[in-house]
């Protein structure tokens, strides 16, 4: 299982805000710094365990479930889908 | 307290070739000539940018009757916000499309007036259904993500299955499927357009049908016909808390409907600035938080979900701005949306004889 963001989903940075910004073509989502890291390796290539290890250099005790989690509700708001 | 703003709807134009009758824009529609100039509309995008509006929607009238809409979404996209285009289509070439990808367009809605091309040519009031087709082709092309919308009223209702049908050909990525909402030429039309209970009814399993059939391929949107309802539909996040919509003379407007309520104060973008406007002026704090509420609304344990509705509609039916909007059954004006419902419906074809077609 591979997640990427989807069509016309596009993460960057807000200077305005000094926030990490998801902007797609409904709306806009601010995700939170797990979400945000996760989303950084959305690109279609790394799996989940590929992610999931790599947040572990960053984050204490992370689960590949917690990151299946996450990215389920980001599939539900239309922001990622699978490959 | 008041947020940044996240969404600019910018109205470039109200000029349009179609001339549907359901068409939310004003009737009193800006002429060319009061239009904003490229560098006004450079310096107002580049204002909305630093005030926090991450998202831009180039809409209309019809935004490429502009012939610096290229600049206009260089402009944008290299200030960081996200292009979304709304159009009816007509105009778009293959050239024209791939410049404006070029220029950081980042998504296209496209709209549709009914399955198919003898039903839509007469409510757009012009040969504009195959413009649609072709675009929508050249739009996939692009790989660009694309949403078809539709307006709904009782002249289309009839072929909501054939619609759907049609945006999944069309490749959309997303289809929204919007009962009408009754500003401008459509309040003017609303008893040619409201939809019947039957039509309604028979719309719910379709679209029930449809959103599970298309999970994962075509996202379903369904927008209700809020007259029908019990409650009304929220006013975006609240007035002033979310979105704001500049006209093409650069009025500014809490909502695109806005310029309806005539008690409303508005200011323009070329004698204020989009700072002092937004977070100063009195039409965007007239309804901003609880304040302003009738005492039904402001008792309400709804208020925090519909913000007591539509301040629009309010004043469209009641005279009333800060009225809970008559289509919540709480309403002391409910009855008048009631009446509104019971005059008798003639047939649902489509006889443009009978509209008022939009200019
Ligand atoms: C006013 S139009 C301007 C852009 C372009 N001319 C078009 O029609 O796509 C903006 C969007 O509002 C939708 N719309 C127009 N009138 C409406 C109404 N009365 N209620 C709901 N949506 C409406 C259109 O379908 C379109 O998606
Ligand atoms: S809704 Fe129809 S008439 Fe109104 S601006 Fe869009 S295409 Fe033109
Ligand atoms: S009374 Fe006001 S807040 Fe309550 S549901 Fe009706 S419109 Fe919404």
């Amino acid at each position: 299982m591979k997640p990427r963001l989807k069509r016309g989903v596009r993460l960057t940075y807000d200077h305005t805000r000094d926030l990490q910004v998801l902007l797609y073509p409904e709306g806009v989502l601010v995700p939170n710094p797990t979400a945000t890291a996760i989303l950084q390796l959305c690109d279609g290539d790394t799996t989940v365990d590929e992610i999931t290890l790599a947040l572990s250099n960053q984050y204490d005790g992370v689960q590949a479930q917690q990151v299946v989690d996450v990215l389920t509700r980001l599939a539900d708001r239309q922001v990622v889908e699978w490959s | 307290m008041t947020e940044a703003p996240l969404g600019l709807t910018a109205e470039l134009t109200h000029r349009c070739p179609l001339h549907c009758p359901y068409c939310s824009n004003p009737l009193e529609l800006l002429q060319r000539d009061q239009e904003l100039t490229t560098q006004q509309w450079k310096e107002i995008l580049t204002q909305a940018r630093e005030l926090g509006v991450l998202q831009v929607h180039f809409s209309g009238g019809e935004p490429l009757g502009r012939p610096d809409l290229p600049e206009l979404i260089e402009h944008t996209a290299d200030l960081g916000a996200y292009v979304n285009l709304v159009t009816s289509g007509l105009g778009l070439t293959e050239q024209r499309l791939n410049t404006l990808v070029d220029k950081g367009l980042a998504h296209i809605q496209l709209s549709v007036q009914a399955a198919d091309a003898e039903r839509a040519n007469k409510i757009a009031g012009t040969r504009a259904h195959h413009h649609k087709l072709v675009a929508a082709e050249l739009i996939k092309r692009t790989g660009l993500p694309l949403s078809v919308n539709v307006v709904l009223h009782r002249a289309n209702h009839d072929q909501l299955e054939g619609i759907i049908a049609l945006a999944e050909q069309m490749g959309a990525d997303r289809l929204e499927l919007a009962n009408t909402q009754y500003y401008g030429w459509a309040l003017r039309n609303r008893d040619q357009l409201m939809p019947t209970k039957e039509q309604l009814a028979a719309a719910q399993p379709v679209v029930r049908a449809a959103i599970d059939r298309l999970k994962g391929r075509m996202q379903v949107i369904y927008v209700v016909a809020d007259y029908y309802e019990e409650y009304p539909k929220p006013c975006m996040y609240g007035w002033g808390a979310r979105q704001l919509t500049i006209a093409p003379d650069g009025t500014v407007l809490p909502c695109p409907a806005a310029s309806a309520i005539e008690t409303l104060n508005l200011d323009n973008a070329t004698t204020k600035s989009l700072q002092e406007i937004w977070y100063g002026s009195e039409s965007f704090n007239a309804y901003r938080g609880e304040d302003w509420m009738s005492d039904t609304c402001r008792s309400c344990d709804r208020r925090g979900i519909d913000f007591g509705g539509c301040r629009c509609q309010a004043f469209l039916l009641t005279g009333d701005g800060a009225a809970t909007d008559p289509v919540c059954r709480k309403s002391p004006d409910r009855e008048l949306v009631d009446l509104i419902l019971r005059t008798p419906v003639k047939p649902a074809e489509f006889k443009p004889a009978e509209f008022e077609m939009r200019r």
